[in-house]
């Protein structure tokens, strides 16, 4: 099916969306849709879907002109999307979930659950997906489920995919077989749009390459281009996207955790002994799938769990046990991992997020009572010193986008005396621009001698920012090893599996 | 979903707590302003800004839910004027008698109203003639004051549905002091007054320290809450050693001692007493504490984003039972309004006056913000006030400014409503 998209627009109040957005996408090829976040990229995926109605321009497909008035329109139409967060019932079967919205009904309403199971098994074998239709969603790996995503839309006769930055939560193991879907899918005559930010992906699998920059096409993109001429492209001016970073100057041992335990609600061992050390002046990146138990790692440093056992240990002083108010006096910085939850508060300004964790005592509180003047002060200088781009102090962190709240939030933990920074994807959702600042930074607490602890789940971002590697799968170390590693050993290592031939280093 | 604008073109991972929607009628309005730096000059910028506010906003709903809510009022005034029925049969014939009945019963109404809550220009003796503004500002105080409690409760994500129970056993408490004790007006209204705060403070924390403790929801808890002081005022009013009158068969204590009883502010012709005056004092207070205090930014930081609060040290917990006692206290200090004020010959189980309900309403269209609530207490007193003419001198039921009160709430939960209605600028849904 040939998709064409004419001078798309859409407009949020005074803010312009999608700026005239002109685009073809041919069966059998993949089209990328390269941008950063908050570049319309989405925007523009929902109004194809038919979830927002364009205010000027048309989608056409196979040469007629489409009015879908929902996503029910745009599936009939043969419009099949992927999304980020999957939309699957996670105590369903995969048939179940596939039927689900279309189900084929018997006598008196009964589900024709044995047609369904027929036809997941047929585009399983025919794509080679390996997916059992009676298995429950909840008990299938991430990748697995997003198979069964493909193949609802596929159940569905699409022959325009949508895969909206589909590998945010995959294993770099679990990626290259998405790719390899994709090109499966390509060659069976679909056309596929595939969104995404990550410049690895796009070079990898792209046909051709759309950017997109504030709304607005900049331009195709050659796939062969560099990394550096793409970057260059989405943010619109020269990007630098390797950390320059000196050999470490190592201190004493700062962070030492030991036998650390931390148990869920659910009575279920997160953390299960894990037992690190940090020096001054080095970065240890924690690695791993995400919900392998860095979540509950953070957070047990900043005594935001409630089941923790072991000990963490920094600078002598046990923190295990510990209120978070006296974790952060006592020097702890914590960029969390998801800072539209445990980060900001949307609806304060810029300034007032900037206090956020020094309500108690001064600089910006005398006596009870807010010491405004002095907070303006401050906040003015970070917005300077952080490059926030934001109208002033007084706007909303709500409003800012993904990397200028991040960046705020940067700001204010960096802007206290630290004695450890504990930093949790500091990069998420985050524009390429801010992400070589906020890299920087984090360098730069490194080299002035503190103990950084950086998650990520991006194998791109471990390996810019480590001096060491500590791989995490199920709540246990998997290794931890040097910078250096093979990206293929990370990514191995990342699916639980120890390599024979690895060498731990302890310090 | 939510019903302020959100013009994110992009919104990679918002997330969606489950407090979003008491939110959705509290927050501070959301701007459409670009990420970007504006080039335009700062003052053009901010009235800009200032207007797409009230635009997009809260202020604005509220002074159109309320125009609603009136103009839906008239429209039942007039159908139900016996006037209006009568020409409304020979309608085809005489459209004009029609008409003219129609204006007559609106406009009688609400001038009725009009000189039953601000001036009454019948009468020649001024102070006779402004006598209707002072009974506003007696029925307003209370009504302020309760809407605090309950605003800055909803400031802090909270929804205290207790301001009876609060005021009954404040009211309670109060009223032993007042007719028990022999003391100095000096000492005795004070005391009196802190007693109501306190015994309000601990009523309200009790909800704060379950929700803290064990995750009790606030709304359950206060509603039961209600319940239990009621019964509790009730069984204290049958035992003489606590507010029973002795020797009486009424459940009603006996009436308050003059040194606990609030002195009236404007001479004895008018029934405005110091109750007012303290719901100004409150109302500052409550501004200073939410804008300008540590605890208040605490409060904020908890009621916009609990998560990110206790990532930041800010003990949730704490806060909530903390903003449960100051809100408890602030509706305690309405009931001892009443008791000690506007009804002091004794404390009975109607003291509340459904107060503890309307401050729900107060606090909600004045956007939980002090100067907000002022307002919208200044508006519901003078609709007690007025209704009570307009039955009075029009026959119009006073169940007439409960309908207008409901209907207030009702478009103000209904934002898209208004706005279909008013034809404002349409919100995306998502």
């Amino acid at each position: 099916m040939r998709l064409v998209l004419r001078g798309i627009t859409k407009r949020f109040g005074s803010v312009v969306a999608n700026d005239s957005i002109s685009l073809t996408v041919e069966p059998g090829e993949i089209h990328c849709l390269l941008g950063e976040n908050g570049a319309g990229k989405s925007t523009l995926m929902n109004v194809l879907y038919g979830l927002y109605r364009a205010d000027e321009g048309e989608i056409e497909l196979d040469g007629e002109v489409q009015h879908f008035t929902g996503p029910g329109d745009a599936m009939a139409a043969g419009i099949g999307m992927v999304h980020q967060h999957f939309m699957l019932i996670p105590v369903f079967t995969v048939a179940e979930n596939v039927m689900l919205g279309d189900e084929t009904t018997g006598f008196a309403g009964t589900l024709d659950l044995g047609a369904a199971s027929a036809r997941v098994t047929e585009i399983s074998e025919r794509f080679g997906f390996h997916v059992d239709p009676d298995a429950l969603v909840e008990d299938l790996p991430v990748g697995v489920q997003q198979r069964v995503e493909i193949i609802k839309a596929l159940s569905r006769d699409a022959e325009l995919l949508v895969f909206d930055e589909p590998t945010a939560v995959l294993t770099p193991q679990e990626t290259d077989e998405l790719m390899e879907i994709m090109r499966q899918l390509k060659e069976a005559g679909k056309a596929i749009v595939f969104i995404t930010h990550k410049l690895r992906e796009v070079r990898e699998v792209a046909d051709r390459i759309t950017v997109i920059r504030l709304g607005k096409v900049v331009g195709e993109a050659d796939p062969k281009a560099s990394n550096a001429e793409l970057a260059s492209m989405m943010v619109g001016r020269p990007v630098e996207l390797v950390v320059h970073k000196d050999a470490p100057t190592l201190g004493d041992d700062a962070l030492v955790v030991k036998d650390l335990r931390v148990v869920d609600v659910a009575g279920n061992a997160q953390v299960d002994g894990l037992s690190f050390t940090i020096r001054g002046g080095e970065v240890l990146v924690v690695a791993g799938v995400q919900g392998n138990g860095q979540t509950e790692l953070t957070e047990a440093i900043l005594g935001l769990q409630d089941d923790v056992s072991g000990s963490i240990m920094l600078d002598g002083l046990e923190l295990v046990g510990r209120t978070t108010r006296q974790v952060l006096d006592a020097g702890v910085g914590f960029i969390p991992e998801d800072r539209q939850v445990d980060g900001l508060v949307p609806g304060f300004t810029i300034a007032e997020n900037l206090m956020l964790n020094r309500s108690f005592k001064s600089p910006f509180v005398k006596n009870g009572s807010l010491r405004l003047g002095a907070l303006r002060e401050f906040a003015q200088q970070k917005l300077k010193e952080y490059d926030v781009r934001a109208r002033d102090i007084d706007s909303l962190a709500g409003n800012l986008s993904g990397g200028n709240q991040q960046k705020v939030v940067v700001a204010r933990e960096l802007s206290r005396d630290l004695r450890l920074l504990v930093a949790a994807q500091p990069t998420r959702g985050v524009d390429v621009g801010s992400i070589e600042f906020i890299h920087k930074q984090i360098v730069a607490t490194r080299d002035s001698g503190i103990p950084v602890l950086v998650v990520s789940t991006e194998l791109d971002e471990v390996v810019a920012l480590a001096d060491r590697i500590m791989v995490l799968y199920r709540g246990r170390v998997v290794g931890i090893v040097p910078a250096d590693t093979p990206r293929q050993t990370l990514g191995l290592m990342m699916t639980g599996e120890r390599p024979k031939d690895l060498k731990d280093v302890v310090a | 979903m939510s019903d302020t604008p959100k013009p994110q073109p992009e919104k990679p991972d918002a997330p969606v707590t489950d407090d979003e929607a008491v939110r959705g009628t509290t927050s501070t309005v959301t701007t459409t302003e670009a990420p970007e730096a504006d080039p335009h000059d700062a003052r053009g910028e901010r009235s800009r800004s200032l207007l797409r506010e009230i635009a997009s906003g809260d202020v604005l709903a509220g002074v159109l839910a309320v125009l609603l809510a009136v103009f839906v009022g008239s429209v039942m005034i007039a159908a139900t004027d016996e006037t209006v029925r009568e020409t409304a049969g020979y309608i085809g014939a005489r459209p004009s008698d029609f008409f003219t009945a129609v204006w007559d019963a609106i406009s009688g109404a609400y001038s009725a109203m009009f000189r039953g809550a601000v001036f009454n220009y019948n009468l020649t003796e001024p102070a006779q003639q402004w006598r209707p503004l002072t009974e506003t500002l007696k029925f307003a105080g209370p009504l302020i004051l309760g809407g605090l409690g309950v605003g800055l409760a909803f400031r802090a994500g909270l929804f205290n549905i207790g301001g009876r129970g609060q005021m009954l056993i404040a009211g309670g408490a109060a009223g032993w002091v007042g007719f028990n004790l022999d003391l100095p007006l000096v000492i005795h209204l004070p005391l009196a007054i802190l007693v109501g705060m306190v015994f309000g403070a601990l009523w309200g924390g009790i909800a704060g320290v379950l929700k803290a403790r064990t995750g009790a929801h606030e709304v359950i808890v206060t509603i039961m809450l209600n319940y239990v002081a009621y019964y509790l005022l009730f069984w204290a009013l049958t035992k003489d050693w606590l507010l029973k009158t002795p020797g009486s068969v009424n459940p009603k204590s006996p009436p308050m001692k003059d040194s606990a009883t609030l002195p009236k502010v404007l001479g004895d012709q008018f029934n405005l007493h110091l109750g007012f005056v303290i719901a100004l004092v409150a109302v500052a207070v409550a501004w200073w504490l939410l804008n300008r205090s540590t605890l208040g930014y605490r409060i904020r930081a908890v009621g916009e984003n609990p998560h990110a609060a206790r990532a930041s040290g800010i003990d949730v917990g704490k806060t909530y039972v903390v903003v449960m006692m100051i809100a408890g206290s602030l509706l305690g200090l309405a009931g001892v309004n009443q008791v000690l004020g506007t009804v002091s010959s004794g404390v009975s189980l109607d003291l509340d006056a459904a107060i503890g309900f309307d401050a729900i309403t107060v606090a909600l269209l004045g956007r939980s913000r002090p100067l907000g609530i002022l307002t919208a207490g200044l508006l519901f007193g003078a609709f007690k006030a007025g209704g009570f003419t307009m039955q009075t001198s029009e026959n119009i039921s006073v169940d007439l400014v409960l309908v207008v009160q409901s209907l207030i709430v009702l478009f103000l939960a209904a934002p898209p409503l208004v706005r279909a209605i008013f034809r404002l600028p349409a919100q995306e849904a998502k």
